[in-house]
């Protein structure tokens, strides 16, 4: 907020239209050339609208100037440098799922492991989807993210390479969480990725999807990742985001949920890394009778700032979505909290709330909580409400009066704030592994041992 | 076990307790009586260690220790019990993990090794049929969405489990019908002994039919203005703190 206007400055934006000429040839001769016209309408649609400024409405709080200051290079490939033994500790124990590894933006499959799915279920890279199947891909890829308003997505959508795919059929229930690890090697330049992952799910399937922000070793990075998300009728879709990446790193993802008729969509956000992150979260419920839980637990400390985007379109009636945020800022961190909902003129019975809760750990620490409701229909339920505040003294008063330390009681409230989001989610070994991560993020964490 | 001697406290620049003397021996049962706001409450945060409450005289010596030296924590390791009057909700906090670590923290106090879960599991049964408490109770996170009644029998429940040397019982009576009184009033009961202390601390005579005390005191405007037997309690009862309220008057002019 305090930098100057940064529309000026133009270096990453001039970076990336240099690296796209570049690029550019190599693409068309690789088999996707059917997607040139689309990553051309991107690139076109960047260099014309540029990056936002904090006198955007959807970016008032969040100043991107480190990023659009930095001119970065392409990741290169670098699976070869990365050892499977450094990815062990983001490995969800007890879950031999399918994990699919990306390093750089590039499918590593020696270090990815795979695991047995249901008869017609695809779990794999995009890029080689693009290659061997794109006819799976046309109608879904880059039809619902819409980049001629979004900046970070039209640039996604210029360097569309490589990401996840997954697609469950009709009526196919998949048991295990699909984990997709995102790895970031950084490298003596700031490099950028741009992962792009489209879930697709037929009727009345289900399915979960992790996807899983990580870098190896120290170095600014930016990960500017988009995920589609379509979701067939009845379908249920549990998506899991866990943004835990260095402290250099600059991440900015969307998640976008295209939603059909009584389908269920829920999505869980954890941030914990980042030096500045920005995610977006935008569902639309397209069919009659969705709903759509959000959930999102963002913790910073020191100077990271966490900027948490919400925008849930009802598109249709007898829709009910839910979103609840929840916040602990210690250090000089920042934290956003912006949630928008829109219900569209014939989305009547609409049933939507929003709840934003935050924990200010220090004086320095700052929280910018907007709710934002633009209702077209008439018969319509629409909540919001945010709460900001400290620890609870009198609750810490009356675990010391119990014989608890004053710092046990402390990390116990702390974790209790966190661990609420944390129980929301149904796919255990994820939960069981973000319960470990939250604990370690918890000031003396270690004292929660045996009380958890 | 308990020696007040002459304890003011303020809270906010405003005087509440002024003067209180009160000796409690080991097995006996002390109630502490008075209108509402005469000091009763702070007098049991006080002795718990609530920091909020500025000691500005006098002292507390606690089987032969300082009170006032300790913190919150450490009263509690040394066997202080306060069961709150408004026992506080903690969201996300589950009750019977919350309790395992209170206990366990005090063993450590005392360098005995840590309960294991079976030990700890069967020591809770034994209580929870004590107090009649619902097992889903155990399961929810401590206090939260409990009924008043619920509230109040989970602080007895947790006195039992403690087993406190000394015990100071907040109006523990409030907001309970007479069913839920008698199971907390049992809990309190099964605790007494010789080894033992409580400070009973209640608007209404009405508990110390179940927990019938050794000695009552009457706290008027921070000061204990008359002491006497389970009698006093009746007394008061019949003719109201009004009397009373007026003899303190006329004390502190004189």
């Amino acid at each position: 907020m305090t930098e100057t206007m940064t529309r000026n400055d133009t270096r990453a934006l001039d970076g990336f239209l240099q690296s796209f000429k570049d690029l550019e040839a190599g693409w068309s001769k690789n088999g996707q050339g059917w997607l040139q016209p689309v990553r051309r309408a991107a690139i076109a649609r960047l260099a014309d609208i540029g990056f936002p400024t904090v006198h955007d409405e959807d970016w008032r709080f969040t100043s991107l100037a480190p990023i659009v200051r930095t001119a970065f290079q392409p990741a290169v490939g670098a699976a070869a440098s990365v050892d499977a033994g450094s990815l062990a500790p983001f490995a969800f124990a007890g879950c031999d799922c399918t994990c699919l590894v990306f390093v750089n933006g590039r499918f590593a499959p020696e270090l990815s492991t795979s695991s047995l799915l249901p008869a017609g279920v695809r779990a794999g890279s995009l890029a080689q989807t693009l290659a061997d199947d794109r006819a799976a891909l046309e109608p879904h890829l880059a039809r619902h993210e819409d980049f001629q308003q979004e900046a970070f997505s039209a640039l996604n959508t210029a360097f569309l390479t490589d990401g996840a795919f997954v697609s469950v059929p009709r009526g196919i229930v998949v048991e295990k969480p699909i984990h997709i690890l995102y790895v970031t090697v950084p490298g003596s330049a700031a490099v950028a990725t741009h992962p792009r992952t489209l879930v697709v799910t037929g009727d009345g399937s289900q399915v979960s999807v992790v996807e899983d922000f990580v870098s190896l070793g120290d170095g600014a990075h930016l990960s500017n990742a988009v995920t589609e998300l379509v979701v067939g009728d009845g379908s249920v879709v549990g998506h899991y985001l866990i943004q835990r990446e260095s402290r250099q790193a600059y991440h900015v993802s969307t998640l976008r949920g295209q939603q059909g008729r009584s389908s269920s969509l829920t999505s869980h956000t954890v941030l914990l890394g980042g030096a500045l992150t920005r995610r977006n979260i935008h569902p639309v419920l397209a069919g009659e009778g969705g709903e759509c839980l959000i959930n999102g637990l963002f913790m910073a400390n020191g100077l990271q700032h966490m900027d948490n985007y919400m925008k849930v379109e009802h598109a249709s009636p007898h829709c009910e979505s839910r979103q609840v945020y929840k916040g602990i800022l210690d250090g000089k961190s920042h934290g956003v909290f912006h949630g928008r909902i829109i219900v569209h003129k014939d989305a009547q019975k609409t049933d939507a709330k929003q709840t934003n809760m935050n924990l200010l750990l220090s004086e320095d620490a700052q929280i910018d909580t907007k709710p934002q409701l633009e209702i077209y229909a008439d018969d319509v339920k629409c909540t919001h409400g945010a709460t900001v505040g400290q620890i609870d003294e009198e609750a810490i008063f009356y675990l010391r009066s119990r014989g608890l330390a004053e710092a046990s009681a402390r990390a116990l409230l702390l974790y209790a704030f966190a661990g609420d989001m944390l129980q929301r989610m149904k796919v255990e070994p994820v939960r069981r592994h973000l319960e470990r991560l939250v604990t370690q993020w918890v000031p003396q964490g270690n004292l929660l041992e045996g009380v958890r | 076990m308990l020696e007040i001697k002459n304890l003011h406290a303020k809270i906010n620049g405003r005087e509440i307790l002024k003067g209180v003397d009160l000796t409690v021996r080991a097995g006996e049962v002390h109630s502490i009586m008075g209108p509402n706001g005469s000091g009763k409450s702070t007098l049991a945060q006080v002795l718990a260690g609530r920091e909020s409450y500025e000691v500005t005289e006098g002292e507390v010596l606690y089987r032969g220790k300082n009170l006032l030296d300790m913190s919150p924590e450490e009263r509690a390791c040394e066997g202080v019990f306060l069961a709150f009057q408004y026992p506080v909700e903690i969201p996300g906090v589950n009750n019977t993990y919350f309790l395992k670590a209170a206990v366990n923290a005090i063993r450590k106090y005392h360098g005995q090794e840590e309960l294991d879960a079976m030990d700890f599991l069967a020591l809770m049964r034994s209580k929870m049929k004590l107090l009649d408490m619902d097992e889903g109770l155990l399961n929810r996170s401590v206090n939260e969405g409990f009924s008043g009644g619920e509230k109040k029998r989970n602080e007895i429940f947790h006195m039992a489990v403690l087993q406190p040397a000394l015990a100071i019982l907040d109006e523990t009576d409030s907001g309970l019908d007479i069913d839920a009184m008698k199971i907390v009033a049992n809990g309190v009961n099964a605790l007494r002994g010789p080894d033992r202390a409580m400070l009973v601390v209640t608007h209404y005579q009405r508990l110390l039919n179940y927990i019938v005390p050794d000695f009552v005191h009457v706290l008027v405007d921070g000061r204990i203005v008359r002491s006497g037997g389970k009698e006093l309690a009746l007394e008061l009862e019949e003719q109201g703190y009004a009397g009373i309220e007026g003899e303190a008057a006329q004390l502190a002019k004189a």
